[in-house]
């Protein structure tokens, strides 16, 4: 049985059409206003560019696994493309460090932020809080611009002479300064690109959720998804500034020979530089760089982590359990992820009361972190489970963010950091986070909200092949890598780490080398990457074969849920809703006692 | 299908779309700035001793600039204020102010940015004292009994206006000259015309100085007159103008105006649309226009509260 949807007849979709003939294919498809055809723009455009920042890696993988060997099937294009760089299909460390950059940066910049962020609060939260679109939307269409621009800009970069950045994705001075190609000062461009976009799209979600809530949308009656969006925009809103002030100051220095970031006496490849001033700090801009760097990371995991909160909330037929507390915590990560950021620092020198605070505030926020992960867990128990393929990424996602956060610990602790840091268990940390974590949530999010957007389910059962594979493969790139940490394998050595294994070392028993079976690890690792990204394929057939192939939706609510964006017509028209909408109840009315169905939309009155 | 609350305001909170909007976006405005601000902060506390310049910028001017910014915040409420109680043509007078006080700011700071990359500085290989530069003029120094180290100590480096000689005639150094350019023109001496009043010169050498002008009892006129050295390229380790690259303190100096002032600009010209080509609303949607009025104003008042903390931070402190 279904509640009642405020839908007219599938005239909708024609509707559709008319009104886009009206004002013409760029103004309907390019720089639409529409918050759902932003949405879905963010959305192609950041998967696009997370397949990109996976075969970067990939090529990375090969020369980790096999040093000095031709990358196969893609190095002759490389060489082609890329020039000297890439001379005879073979991976140089320049090469190795310019795709090292770019992947962290493209997968974090263009890839999930971009998707976790804009795509899906675009697509959902205003149908979720029962507007009719965002406050501003044309803002909304330039912030999409000012992506799409700044992302052509980073992809740019790679073909210009001396290659793309090549200093990682944090571009630390003095190095990122003299690096001797415009790649770098393109990056920074781009950055300064990709922040504005990120601002705009800030105000515009915090001003939204603030205004134009439906009548009867109390905020305490918010889906947690909504929340989380809420919590991620003012982060971003608060925490890119200094970054884009960094890089306005790291581009001056790179164009206008300030020394922003360079110190005095420095000397360069043995040449000291005699025409700069000096005086400046290269700790200004690790400062200003993790200022926002490590708010950032909660930007990764918040919309994910409401995606999962939705998922599983409809798929126990159980409301959340500590829908209070989920509120409460990801408010206070917001709040203190602002006062963390120096745990990035902890090898730069400081002393022990500086890094003390660091130490500890770090330790608090894993708090409220645990009190999400924990009330999802709980709200599991004595559900009415259904194991469909959102459900299982929602379900794998609470024990991989489980090892993802809980290694994060050490990594807090200034004394054991300082053995840690800059190895590969920060690798391993950081990748569980994010891959079998926020990427898992993003999956599921897909996989829930595709047959709202197109009207048509995804298919079941390629759905859970590219589960199960994806699952196993992750797991067997990144666990490995945590062993490889804590032997003392350093991160961003293009030889995959040949220099210091101990079967290369001219005498035995050297302390520190790396171990036979650390350096073959590389090996297994990258063949689980390669297994990874054929996992992907399944999901990338089944979304486009889906579009116009996929089952039809039998209503517009498959998945019977609760909440807003699942009492719209499908796919919801221009203004969402077709007649002004209230709400009469929270968002997770599932199995409630005295009711016909096991669900009741939130805009269901009561009855009399 | 309006988006509600574009105009009125929504109950609960009290407040029309745009002007979350705007505050949102000035919070996002602060935490830009106040990066920059704390930049300044830990370059000036890093920085060596003595090695922080002081007295490089000219407070009378900062000091009026800054009553034509507060000028300004005044008529920018006197508009919007006359603007709600319906009286256009006062909105449109005060605006009017409001936009030229703008325009003498830029133009004010224009001037002196001009200023300042027209002077320069020369640091030698090792710190002199004048008596050692090989230069007729500096007689008047030997004859006075300058020559003493003791009295004078040693000079890092000299500041003023900068030239070279070529075919018996006097050039001006261009705007961001550095040594190399001297270089390639060939030339084998700097020639300085100092500036008495920066901090390089010791405080006994500039009285001297003066008197030694033409004459010239009244300091301000000594200015650009001042003595004319001659500085060997050999002896010179860097020639910068007071450019972003001449040191933390330039480079921070212009970060900071530099955006301040694109800041100003970008809100002059919003301001300006809505007082000229932007009026045909108040006509079709008055509440709309001043509430466009209203935030425009907002972000003036943010613009000139950044330039109050500039102006004791980068020319009083």
């Amino acid at each position: 049985m279904q509640a009642t949807t405020d839908t007219t007849e599938h005239t909708s979709h024609d509707d559709h059409h008319d009104h886009h003939h009206d004002i013409g294919f760029l103004r309907s498809y390019v720089f639409s206003t529409d918050h759902k055809i932003i949405g879905i723009q963010y959305g192609f455009t950041a998967l696009l560019f997370l397949l990109f920042g996976f075969f970067l890696v990939l090529a990375m993988r090969w020369q980790i696994a096999y040093p000095g060997e031709a990358i196969p099937v893609v190095g002759g294009l490389l060489e082609a493309l890329l020039g000297d760089m890439a001379a005879q299909g073979k991976m140089s460390p320049d090469l190795y460090n310019v795709f090292g950059a770019m992947h962290g940066t493209i997968m974090i910049f263009l890839g999930v932020v971009p998707l976790a962020f804009a795509a899906f609060g675009n697509y959902v939260v205003p149908l979720q809080i029962g507007a009719i679109d965002m406050t501003f939307p044309r803002i909304n269409m330039v912030s999409y611009q000012c992506y799409a621009w700044g992302g052509a800009i980073m992809f740019i970069s790679f073909f210009i002479p001396g290659g793309a950045a090549q200093a990682g994705w944090t571009s630390y001075s003095p190095l990122a300064t003299v690096v001797p190609t415009d790649g770098q000062s393109f990056w920074l461009v781009g950055m300064v690109l990709l922040i504005t976009s990120s601002l705009l799209g800030s105000v515009n979600f915090i001003a939204t959720i603030i205004q134009l809530r439906a009548p009867g949308m109390t905020w305490m009656r918010m889906p947690f998804f909504t929340w989380a969006q809420f919590v991620t925009a003012f982060i971003l809103l608060l925490a890119f500034p200094p970054l884009e002030a960094a890089g306005v100051m790291q581009l001056m220095d790179r164009v206008f020979d300030t020394s922003f970031f360079l110190p005095s006496g420095l000397i360069v490849s043995g040449n000291p530089m005699n025409e700069i001033s000096g005086g400046g700090s290269p700790l200004l801009w690790q400062h200003l760089f993790w200022f926002l760097g490590h708010p950032e990371v909660y930007v990764l995991i918040l919309p994910a982590m409401g995606v999962i909160a939705e998922i599983i909330a409809c798929n126990t037929r159980k409301p959340l359990w500590g829908y209070k507390s989920l509120v409460y915590s990801v408010l206070a990560v917001g709040f203190i992820s602002f006062i963390v950021w120096a745990h990035h620092m902890y090898v730069t020198g400081m002393g022990t009361k500086i890094s003390t605070f660091f130490q500890t505030t770090t330790m608090i926020i894993s708090i409220p972190s645990v009190i999400i992960l924990t009330c999802l867990f709980i709200s599991l128990w004595g559900g009415s489970i259904r194991f469909n393929t959102p459900m299982l990424f929602a379900l794998a996602f609470l024990p991989m963010f489980g090892i993802g956060g809980l290694t994060g610990l050490p990594l807090g602790f200034n004394f054991a950091d300082l053995m840690l840091h800059d190895s590969y268990y920060v690798i391993a940390h950081f990748h569980y986070v994010v891959a079998p974590g926020t990427l898992f949530g993003l999956f599921a999010g897909v996989y829930f909200w595709f047959p709202k957007a197109s009207g048509r389910m995804m298919n079941e059962t390629l759905g859970k092949i590219h589960f199960w594979l994806s699952l196993i493969f992750m797991n067997a790139i990144f666990m490995p890598m945590f062993a490889q940490g804590l032997a003392g394998m350093s991160r961003r050595m293009s030889d995959g780490g040949a220099t210091y294994a101990a079967a290369n070392m001219a005498n035995e028993g050297v302390i520190g080398a790396l171990s036979e079976a650390v350096i073959n690890s590389n090996i297994a690792i990258t063949h689980a990457a390669f297994g990874l990204m054929l996992a992907q394929v399944p999901f990338i057939l089944n979304f486009f074969w889906s579009i116009t192939n996929g089952k039809k939706v039998e209503n517009d609510n498959p998945w019977e849920a609760t909440t807003l964006d699942w009492q719209t017509p499908t796919p919801p028209p221009h203004g969402n809703f077709t007649k002004p909408i209230a709400v009469y109840r929270g968002p997770y009315e599932y199995s409630q006692p005295g009711h016909d169905t096991d669900f009741t939309p939130q805009n269901e009155p009561e009855k009399a | 299908m309006e988006i509600p609350y574009t105009v009125k305001p929504r109950e609960d909170t009290g407040l029309y779309n745009a002007k979350v909007g705007i505050w949102l976006f000035l919070a996002s405005e602060v935490m830009l700035f106040g990066g920059l601000f704390s930049s300044y902060v830990l370059l000036r506390v890093g920085a060596g001793q003595g090695m922080w310049p002081h007295g490089l910028m000219n407070i009378p001017i900062g000091t009026f600039n800054t009553l034509v910014l507060i000028t300004s915040s005044v008529t920018v409420v006197m508009g919007w204020a006359a603007l709600k109680l319906g009286n256009f043509g006062k909105y449109r007078l005060y605006q009017a102010i409001t936009i030229l006080c703008a325009m003498g700011f830029l133009g004010i700071k224009s001037y002196e940015y001009n200023e300042k990359f027209h002077h320069y500085e020369l640091w030698f290989h090792a710190p002199k004292t004048l008596a050692e530069l090989p230069d007729a003029k500096n007689q008047a120094f030997v004859e006075d009994g300058l020559t003493d180290k003791e009295k004078i100590g040693t000079l890092p480096s000299v500041v003023g206006h900068f030239g070279y000689e070529k075919d018996g005639e006097e050039h001006h150094a261009g705007p961001f000259w550095t040594k190399k350019d001297f270089e390639e023109l060939g030339v084998t001496e700097v020639i300085v015309h100092l500036d008495d009043f920066h901090y390089r010169i010791p405080a006994r050498l500039q009285a001297q100085i003066k008197k030694k002008d033409h004459g010239h009892d009244d300091p301000s006129e000594a200015g650009d007159h001042g003595h004319e050295l001659r500085i060997p390229i050999s002896e010179v380790r860097r020639i910068s103008a007071f450019v972003p690259a001449h040191s933390t303190f330039f480079a921070i100096y212009f970060t900071l105006t530099g955006l301040h002032g694109l800041h100003v600009l970008a809100g002059a010209i919003v301001i300006f649309y809505i007082w000229g080509p932007g009026a045909r609303m108040w006509k079709r949607d008055p509440e709309r226009y001043s509430n466009r009025v209203e935030v425009s104003g907002l972000f003036w008042h943010f613009v000139d509260l950044v330039w109050i903390f500039l102006f004791p931070v980068l020319y009083l402190l």
